[in-house]
């Protein structure tokens, strides 16, 4: 118990060292919300691995494997392949064509103050779902580990969140995050030596065990990998299927949409950096969620099912990493392990409320209120630092008032959902239509970010339950995604051309492409 | 930041074949690309959820058909990215050709 405390005060310690030398470089907006486009490639394709690898990913998906074998093992593998999206179609004419937020872009050709306003609305609603996700898993974390109750440990992480937002900005939000993507690695790296020596390094010992675990609590053994002991199961009937279908398209497409990931693209001096940072990131979590193969079933054939309980008595998922930990590296790795748990809640948080906070006050306050034209200057940053503290206060306070007991993983889901259904669609077409207009826009914006809200509503995971579910999957992708797309498809060609739209779509092609007129790096 | 200099001229720019010609080489690689992964990933979920026998057969002692199949996915996304890079590498240097001389 001191060991952890004293390695979270350790780590907390360090990023407000970092949070203070950034403070002292943040002289105007393009500091604050941008890092003053400074960040390199592996640095960003690093931070852009920490936004990705929250708890939900790395507490979440070893749990997921440990209990249910290769059907968790198939969220890695979307996780990963999610990134080709973003390589080949949304980073590289975000970062020239943008600013600060993904509404830059839409705002580009379109009339900028409806589309701001849904753009903005969009990108609180996604951030604040993961960002709740992330408080609960914070709160239950902190709880086991060093005996915080619940509410006291969400504010604590709420407040140091807030430290590193409002003093930092975005250099510290990225530092933070870098620093806290290389402990994870090494972590991982770590927990899956053990795992293999345990097993005596044989690969083949190792695949022999988990066909016989024993973990999943059932009264004979399961063959972990092998598919369908959850999907299939939680959804019964002809539908089974069809929900790994879904699952998988929300993934693959959601993360292109996801705000926190999509800001990390204007951290950085231009499009060619923009596109080695996804490479970066690809290869670092390409090979974490690779490692999840062992750290996940290596948990399946190592623990004991009494071991993975919380106070209440019920299986934790959440806490299988850390455990197995415990049990293969003592005490010290276990405090290590539940630092870097820590620091990735904090640093998923950061970032999340960065997004946040950058969309209301560039997109909204500036551009809407204003009209854009903001000739105060430093207000859209003291904006920013406002409403940063009020998403995370907002946050913390739906996050206890929720309580321990509310699935992290279907608040995931949802922003998934929603950034899969409302964003990306509206990306696609401005960069690559022609025709796209403002009504379009608006459309797809409004119907991805209801659909996918309402299905999940309607759906086993939500209001009415099992039984009463009216949408028979869990994931709604598979209908909302399309309906985003139709939905802007249709509100573009049902409304008359917009001249004006189609005439600055030269503008947008050639900024896009060849990156003429992006804000480069600026000299600290 | 550049308001000492004169208005480009966009239309023009847009205009220019070797523009056109490279805009045209992306979106049938882009498409191709897209095409290629979105089918090679969907088939996992796919072939996992209406074929779960076929995916449960072995290989390798116990290793099978859906742990390779999905092992695969990670070196596909691999591979992918390094060709995506190899040919944007290219597509930068007819960009920077196409704006040469407003810079």
């Amino acid at each position: 118990m001191t060991i952890s405390l004293i390695m979270f005060i350790g780590f907390v310690a360090l990023t407000l060292l970092i949070t203070f030398w950034a403070a002292k470089r943040n002289t105007g907006a393009s500091a604050y919300f941008a890092a003053g486009r400074s960040i390199t490639g592996w640095q960003n394709g690093l931070a852009v691995a920490g936004d990705y690898m929250s708890a939900a990913s790395f507490l979440g998906i070893s749990g997921m494997i440990c209990f249910y074998g290769y059907d968790g093992f198939m969220y890695s593998v979307g996780f990963l392949v999610a990134y080709i999206t973003v390589l080949l179609i949304v980073a590289e004419p975000l970062r020239n064509a943008g600013k600060y937020t993904m509404a830059d872009l839409l705002a580009y050709r379109l009339s900028p103050r409806p589309v701001r306003a849904m753009a903005s609305l969009s990108t609180l609603t996604v951030s604040t779902f993961y960002m709740i996700a992330q408080m609960v898993g914070a709160g239950v974390i902190i709880e086991r580990l060093i005996g915080l109750p619940f509410a006291p440990a969400v504010i604590g992480v709420g407040v140091l969140m807030l430290v590193y937002v409002v003093f930092g900005g975005m250099l510290a939000t990225t530092w933070v995050q870098i620093i806290k993507a290389l402990l994870l690695m090494a972590g991982a790296i770590l927990l899956s030596y053990l795992v293999l020596q345990y097993h005596d390094f044989s690969l083949a010992g190792f695949f022999d065990a988990v066909s016989k675990a024993d973990y999943a609590g059932t009264a004979e053994p399961k063959n972990l990998l092998e598919p369908g002991l959850k999907f299939g199961v939680a959804v019964a009937g002809p539908w089974g299927p069809l929900d790994l279908v879904s699952l998988g398209l929300g993934l693959v497409l959601g993360t292109a949409g996801l705000p926190h990931i999509l800001v990390r693209f204007y951290t950085v001096p231009d499009a060619k950096t923009a596109r080695s940072s996804v490479v970066w990131a690809m290869a670092i979590i390409g090979v974490f969620y690779i490692m999840t193969t062992f750290f996940g079933f290596g948990a399946a054939t190592i623990l004991k099912k009494a071991l993975i309980v919380t106070e209440t008595g019920a299986n934790n998922p959440n806490m299988v990493a850390p455990i197995l930990a415990q049990v293969l590296g003592g005490e010290l790795f276990f405090a290590f392990i539940s630092a870097v748990a820590f620091a990735t809640i904090l640093a998923v948080v950061a970032g999340l409320t960065m997004s946040a906070s950058a969309s209301f006050a560039h997109d909204f306050y500036s551009n809407v209120i204003h009209h854009g034209k903001e000739n105060r200057p430093g207000a859209e940053v003291k904006v920013a630092r406002i409403t940063a503290f009020v998403v995370g206060a907002v946050s913390i306070a739906i996050a206890i008032f929720l309580g321990p007991g509310v699935n992290a993983a279907f608040l995931v889901g949802l922003a998934f959902a929603v950034a899969a259904s409302a964003n990306l669609p509206v990306i696609i077409f401005s960069v690559f239509w022609k025709r796209f207009n403002t009504t379009g826009a608006v459309a797809g914006l409004v119907t991805g970010l209801v659909s996918a809200i309402a299905l999940i509503l309607l759906s086993p995971n939500g209001v009415f339950g099992k039984a009463g579910a009216v949408f028979p999957l869990e994931n709604p992708g598979i209908v909302s995604i399309p309906l985003g797309f139709l939905a802007a498809y249709l509100g573009t060609i049902l409304t008359p051309r917009d001249l004006e739209a189609e005439a600055k779509f030269s503008e947008l092609t050639v900024r896009a492409h060849t990156g003429l007129g992006a804000e480069k790096a600026s000299k600290h | 930041m550049h308001e000492n200099k004169p208005p480009v001229d966009w239309d023009r720019l847009e205009a220019k074949p070797e523009f056109r010609a490279l805009l045209g080489r992306k979106a049938r690689f882009i498409i191709k690309a897209t095409i290629f992964f979105m089918a090679y990933y969907l088939a996992l979920p796919i072939l996992v959820g209406y074929a779960p026998e076929l995916m449960k057969t072995k290989v390798f002692g116990e290793v099978n058909i859906a742990y390779l199949f999905a092992l695969s996915q990670f070196f596909m996304a691999w591979i992918m990215a390094f060709v995506y890079v190899r040919v944007a590498s290219r597509w930068d240097r007819e960009a920077a050709a196409v704006i040469a001389d407003v810079k």
